[in-house]
């Protein structure tokens, strides 16, 4: 899906078992109808004693690298990501100028 | 891409060379027999403007460019089998170009190639880090006179057509986008700096498995190998990233590399578009240049990866000087 505020691509991640989507671009978070509920319920298991080992909480992906200013545009960041097109999974064109001078 | 014999033959290859070139594979896989016995079914690995490469078994001829001057393709080729780059440069099978039908000739082991079916296994760590080796190879321990990298040729060799290709309304933000960059990008001045050794053409398709097909990764394709600018060799995999068409974590995945490797080229914290950004440019130019000359001889739209590579020397416009990242928001 598409992010509501700077029309970026969000990705989903899986956080305690509740699937969250973050944008690529601005870093942004949706949650869906009862998402938010589930992660409070989770958060308060989390504080009591002997909280239920799932494994380790999946981090958030870091910032994207530096990127030039002429560089595509990154949703509300103004122009330093590079978040315009692979999002879209690996562009046959892309796939033939990874091979050429 | 590997392809029929007669795919672009008329247009790229004289018609006689080609047989003269397999014949060439084919005395280099079996030197010391006179007719060749074995099964191996002739292939031809690419034909391009910029060369053809036959592969006969585990040996492959490569035709260079027309007008390849042969003093400086020794020299290159000197590079590729000297000691000091064993494990980084493929090496070649022999020192002296040959002359066949007016293209020279060279000869050189077989090695797996990265799959252009499957560029998400690309080996980016082992590119970055020999890169970073190729990079600090000290020039002078290599012969002297050295010719200088042929990137920022390259680069005008590709304006020069997207010029003589007749109109096209992407034409002028690259144009424009061209002239912006300093002299020496356009290769119009000399390269600033002592300069390093470098490949001058770094994509997915410079890189091998040798020997094929499990061995170690090794460059190939030393025609635009010299001294020059070492951030030449990552801006392409860097214009990628900048045109948003190569993911955040393989673009970060090669330069981390490329840093932990010790790479001359950028520094090992802070920005590394300080030295990129000018590369990147005129890297980006280039393939916005080359994908309008190509749009222009097919009569066919851009497409969606080639117009946001135009897109990009369009924002360049507005933005003639580097902004450090958190400036704009």
């Amino acid at each position: 899906m598409q992010c509501p505020k700077c029309h970026a691509r969000m990705h989903t991640y899986n956080r305690n078992g509740v699937e969250i989507e973050q944008c690529s671009g601005c870093r942004g978070i949706f949650l869906d109808y009862g998402e938010l509920e589930a992660l409070t319920r989770l958060e308060s298991q989390w504080s009591q004693p002997g909280p239920p080992h799932q494994g380790a909480p999946q981090a958030y992906p870091p910032a994207p690298p530096a990127a030039p200013a002429w560089g595509a545009p990154h949703g509300g960041h103004g122009g330093h990501g590079g978040h315009g097109h692979h999002g879209h999974g690996r562009h046959k064109s892309f796939g033939h100028m990874l091979f050429s001078s | 891409m590997p392809g029929p014999f007669t795919a672009h033959q008329g247009d790229l290859l004289p018609a006689d060379v080609l047989p003269a070139l397999t014949a060439k594979a084919r005395g280099a896989a079996h030197p010391r027999s006179a007719v060749c016995a074995c099964t191996t079914q002739d292939t031809v690995l690419t034909d391009r403007a910029d060369g053809t490469v036959v592969r006969h078994g585990d040996t492959v001829a490569k035709a260079h460019a027309p007008g390849t001057d042969p003093v400086e393709l020794s020299q290159r080729l000197a590079v590729a089998a000297h000691p000091h780059l064993s494990g980084i440069l493929l090496p070649p099978l022999g020192l002296t170009p040959v002359d066949l039908h007016g293209r020279l000739v060279t000869c050189w082991p077989y090695g797996t190639p990265v799959d252009p079916e499957a560029p998400e296994n690309a080996p980016w760590e082992e590119a970055a880090t020999l890169l970073a080796r190729l990079h600090s190879t000290p020039p002078s321990t290599l012969a002297a006179g050295l010719p200088p990298m042929r990137g920022p040729a390259k680069a005008a060799r590709a304006i020069a057509r997207l010029q003589a290709a007749g109109p096209h309304p992407a034409a002028a933000p690259v144009l424009r986008a061209w002239s912006s960059l300093p002299a020496w990008a356009r290769a119009e001045g000399p390269m600033p700096g002592a300069g390093a050794l470098c490949h001058g053409d770094l994509h997915l398709g410079q890189l091998v498995r040798h020997p094929a097909p499990e061995g170690s990764w090794l460059l190939i394709d030393v025609d635009d190998l010299g001294l020059g600018d070492p951030a030449w060799d990552l801006a392409r995999p860097a214009a990628w990233y900048a045109c948003g068409l190569l993911p955040p974590d393989e673009w970060n995945r090669f330069l981390t590399a490329y840093q932990q490797a010790g790479g001359p080229a950028v520094p090992v914290d802070g920005d590394p578009w300080a030295t990129l950004d000018v590369p990147a440019r005129a890297l980006t130019v280039q393939t916005a240049a080359l994908a309008i000359v190509k749009s222009v001889a097919a009569d066919r739209p851009l497409d969606e990866v080639q117009q946001a590579v135009v897109e990009a020397c369009g924002r360049m416009l507005a933005m003639p000087e580097q902004l450090m990242p958190g400036d704009a928001k």
